[in-house]
């Protein structure tokens, strides 16, 4: 087995902080009992150490916190009215009750006034079950004919092809406005005041219209129905019933890695082989792994590297198979288009592949072919989308899944995914090396990329990769490999903010760098939008550490060492970087607006 | 909340470079957000999107945000001015009185809402606050010309005396 080893495996979360002794401790009182935290805690924060989960609504782990929803009220001694924990502060001597009859009264009345003005239609709605006010209003008791009527309808924005907003169901807590913000958009804010109040993109335009890049980080935190990715399931249920179609279906490095969360699995449970089983019982006729597109990626991405670090290009070389990335450098970036790999994503190269190397090697119609994926990401419905990504009329990729839609499907077909016998990807296009499984996870397509890179400069092994924080900034990473003489400067960016930040604050400086990772989502693929809905950031480090063992566990770890991948190339794809790979598997971009 | 007048203001208009002026003066500072607006409204007479999308610009902030702050604030329009500012008085006298037919009559009349301006650009309805004179109730006031005991059927003549 080769040995790849990379040091700094930066798992994505915030790190966990350890406690020094010189760190100031607070002692305060919670329901009674004596607590002690570090000091600057907020009295939530304090309360979950202690075992205390106060409910909450606006708040989340990932956002700072907003105090908008008051359903975190509690009693504070010496103060005449409630506080919000999520943002008051701890104190020595604090005395604080969080289950009081008045606490747990005030909570009541919050969440029934919440309920008042949201639709009644639950068993409808595409989140019941999963819904945070629903949990809410049976953890609190809430009364929903305590205050009745129900408000009038708003218009549904479907005009996105990612993502769905439902401004009926919004209960204005804010969370996709600071997300949004958070991620260096900033296409939704609040709008109007009192019972006209609405949370949209300016001028009440509508998703498409806007500097949205689709990339579902609002979809992730919405504790209701108001904002969901597209649903594209009874377009896939429609193919799968169609005789007259093959339908085939790729599946993507991070959805194996999490999908077993929604069918009753702990986070970090591999699911691959039960889940290619589940595929097949839909009805796909054949499963493919986006994996050996990623190999395919890779080896189409160092060749280009390697060109423009020959002369060849702009540098640095930024990756593009993040879609919503994609966009977001096309909306606000425009100047650094050149620099994007002209590469298409895994997803998209697979997508191109089945239409003309499976239909024909396989004798199919390729109008026949109805070209699926399963994928974590939103923003992968807007790229099977555009216009450059299908030709003859034929798109690449006809329907997206998100993982979530996957698990509706999965559930709706009455399979039980736990207990399904294992299966294997479908050749010629199944099976991956290690370095495909990593793309799902921040760093994961540099290190895959490196690997590759470093294999062909110098013939040898990509050493230790050292990873050190980009001028102490988060979400970014730094290091420097050695290509036989030549320093390589590399970063690795998660979360569009911080890429916003890293092409800002370092300004002319960003060209003294090589190769640069970036993936919209934080935590990388693994976090993203279409991902089962999950707060903490441990679940994204599990899900990470899947794919982590996933690439340890493969005989080959080096993309261009992929033999269905070498086949390719030989007999039907002919040179790396050549005309038909230009052709198929790379694309072009665009300026957009930044408003 | 539709838009009843439509202005079509240009690139060119001079009043842009003036807008960029005041926000040089702030040092293109985003919690200066709110004053900024105010010198737009008083060099447009309103924030159109235009307006919006130039001070979103220079002073960094999404547009999103601009949008959610010109619409919270009840001085802020998003309507253009009109020439005649029409005011309907919502006090406690007037409303028992009768305040609310004579706005229900000048929005059929006008074929506009409260806070819109008409088409030909010539009318904005108001509903007001209490305007202090409700031994004169109802009242409605025209470019501050004040009509004590105002009826529905007189509207049609008041209307006419401007242009």
């Amino acid at each position: 087995m080769e040995s790849v080893t990379v040091a700094d495996r930066a798992l994505p979360g915030r790190a966990v902080e350890e406690a020094r002794p010189e760190v100031n401790l607070v002692t305060l009182y919670i329901d009674g009992r004596l607590v002690q935290v570090p000091a600057g805690v907020t009295v939530l924060e304090a309360a979950r150490q202690a075992g205390i989960r106060i409910p909450v609504l606006c708040h989340h782990p990932s956002l700072p916190p907003d105090g908008a929803c008051r359903v975190c009220l509690v009693e504070v001694e010496g103060h005449k009215t409630l506080v919000p924990s999520c943002q008051f502060p701890v104190s020595d001597g604090l005395r604080v009750s969080t289950n009081s009859p008045l606490v747990r009264e005030a909570r009541r009345m919050v969440v029934e006034l919440l309920l008042a003005r949201h639709p009644r239609g639950c068993l409808g709605c595409v989140r019941s079950g999963s819904c945070e006010l629903q949990e809410l209003a049976r953890q609190v008791g809430a009364d929903p004919e305590r205050f009745p009527g129900e408000p009038p309808p708003r218009e549904v924005d479907d005009s996105s092809p990612a993502l769905t907003r439902d401004p009926g169901k919004c209960i204005l807590c804010g969370r996709c406005v600071r997300m949004c913000s958070l991620q260096g958009v900033g296409a939704l804010g609040f709008a109007y005041r009192g019972l006209k109040t609405a949370v949209g993109p300016a001028f009440s335009r509508r998703l498409a219209e806007v500097s949205c890049v689709a990339c579902g980080q609002c979809a992730s935190v919405c504790p209701v129905g108001a904002i969901t990715e597209r649903d594209d399931t009874a377009r896939v249920w429609e193919a799968l019933a169609d005789p007259a179609r093959y339908v085939v279906v790729q599946v993507a490095p991070a959805v194996r890695a999490s999908l077993g969360e929604v069918m009753g699995l702990p986070p970090g449970t591999a699911v691959t082989g039960r889940l290619v089983t589940a595929l097949r019982r839909l009805g796909f006729r054949r499963v493919f792994d986006t994996e050996f597109t990623a190999d395919l990626t890779v080896v189409e991405e160092a060749n280009e590297l390697l060109h423009r670090l020959a002369g060849g290009g702009p540098l640095p070389m930024f990756t593009s198979c993040s879609p919503a990335w994609v966009k977001f450098c096309e909306h606000f970036f425009p100047s650094y288009l050149p620099h994007l790999s002209t590469c298409k994503s895994p997803q998209q190269m697979m997508g191109a592949l089945l239409k003309t190397y499976f239909a024909e090697v396989e004798r199919i119609d390729p109008d026949a072919i109805f070209s699926v994926s399963v994928m974590p990401c939103t923003a992968k419905k807007m790229e099977a989308a555009r216009p450059e990504m299908g030709r003859e009329g034929r798109r690449d990729v006809d329907a997206v899944l998100t993982t979530r839609e996957l698990a509706r499907m999965i559930r709706e077909a009455g399979l039980d995914l736990a207990s399904l016998p294992e299966d294997r990807f479908d050749p010629p296009l199944g099976a991956a090396t290690g370095a495909g499984s990593v793309f799902g996870v921040t760093g994961g397509v540099m290190e895959a990329a490196l690997r590759t890179v470093s294999e062909w400069v110098t013939g040898r092994e990509l050493g230790t990769l050292e990873f050190a924080a980009l001028r102490g900034m988060e979400g970014m990473r730094e290091a420097t490999v050695q290509l036989d003489g030549q320093e390589v400067r590399v970063a690795v960016i998660h979360g569009l903010g911080n890429a916003a930040r890293f092409l800002r604050t370092l300004g002319d400086e960003v060209r003294s760098y090589h190769f640069v990772e970036v993936m919209a989502c934080p935590g990388g693929c693994v976090g993203g939008g279409g991902q089962p809905y999950a707060r903490e950031a441990e679940v994204k480090r599990a899900r990470a550490s899947v794919l982590y063992r996933e690439d340890a566990g493969r005989r080959v770890r080096l993309s261009h060492r992929n033999p269905a991948l070498q086949w390719l190339y030989r007999h039907w794809l002919g040179e790396v970087g050549g005309e038909k790979a230009h052709q198929l598997l790379h694309t072009t971009y665009q300026p957009r607006e930044p408003y | 909340m539709a838009v009843r007048a439509v202005e079509c203001i240009e690139e060119s208009d001079p009043r842009f470079r003036r807008l960029d002026e005041v926000i040089e003066r702030y040092g293109r500072d985003p919690s200066a957000l709110i004053q900024v607006l105010h010198e737009a409204q008083r060099l447009f007479g309103y924030l159109p999107e235009p307006v919006q999308l130039r001070v979103a610009r220079r002073l960094g902030i999404p547009v999103s945000h601009v949008f959610g702050v010109s619409t919270f604030y009840a001085l802020f329009s998003l309507q253009p001015a009109g020439r005649h500012r029409i005011q309907v008085c919502m006090g406690t006298a007037c409303y028992v009185r009768g305040g609310e037919q004579l706005l229900a009559e000048l929005q059929d009349k006008l074929k506009v809402g409260i806070g819109e301006t008409t088409a030909d650009g010539r009318f904005r309805l108001e509903a007001a606050r209490c305007l202090g004179c409700c031994g004169l109730s109802p009242v409605i006031m025209v470019d501050g010309d004040v009509y004590a005991e105002c009826k529905p059927r007189l509207i049609p003549a008041i209307l006419r005396k401007y242009e």
